[in-house]
């Protein structure tokens, strides 16, 4: 699933170790995700964008929406 | 990588269920050897190396349980659907094989040992795949 995440990342100038810290996973996770390698469980979704204080969609795009 | 504290206990386990079975297997091919167990004791004594392998078994269903990173925790759960698929794939060529009299017997312990080496093919399947590993 494509994403906004590492963009996001950069704008705070966060790197993936300092994301991972943050979102208590691993920073091998945070890679898979923003790679979109693997798509969080709808739980650390919700903590992502919690995070960002943003919504959902506004970091992960819907597969159906995807060009 | 930064191992979890679930991954440090998991590691620790296996390495005490390791040195145990060391100690149980050969402690099983002395006694049969010199003669020293017969009747129920052989029973007991033949059982005990399997008992830490169960163990790891265990280990492995506990890291999953314990394993706070779902991303690492499926990469795990991929590695022991490799493993179950390569061991069985094996035992069961290998079961019909021995049935048509076309290779020896083996013994059924080395599916277990086929299960482990599976992990590491499903290791290097995730880092194909995944590009990563636990």
């Amino acid at each position: 699933m494509n994403n906004r995440l590492k963009v996001l990342r950069a704008e705070r100038n966060w790197s993936q170790g300092d994301l991972a810290d943050k979102l208590e996973v691993s920073r091998q996770s945070v890679n898979a995700i923003e790679t979109g390698r693997y798509d969080p469980s709808l739980p650390l979704a919700f903590k992502i964008a919690e995070l960002f204080e943003l919504a959902i969609e506004d970091i992960f795009v819907s597969p159906s929406k995807e060009a | 990588m930064i191992m979890s504290p679930a991954g440090w206990r998991y590691n620790k386990r296996v390495v005490v269920l390791s040195l145990v079975y060391a100690a149980f297997l050969i402690g099983a091919v002395y006694g049969f050897k010199h003669h020293l167990v017969s009747g129920a004791f052989a029973w007991i004594v033949a059982i005990l190396p399997a008992l830490p392998i169960i163990g790891i078994f265990a280990a492995i269903g506990l890291y999953l349980v314990e394993e706070q990173d779902e991303y690492v925790r499926m990469l795990m759960v991929r590695q022991t659907l490799w493993a179950s698929g390569f061991s069985l794939s094996i035992a069961t060529v290998w079961g019909f094989l021995e049935s048509f009299e076309l290779v020896s017997h083996v013994e059924v312990y080395w599916v277990s040992v086929l299960w482990f080496g599976g992990l590491g093919l499903g290791n290097f399947a995730n880092r194909l795949t995944m590009g990563g590993s636990r």
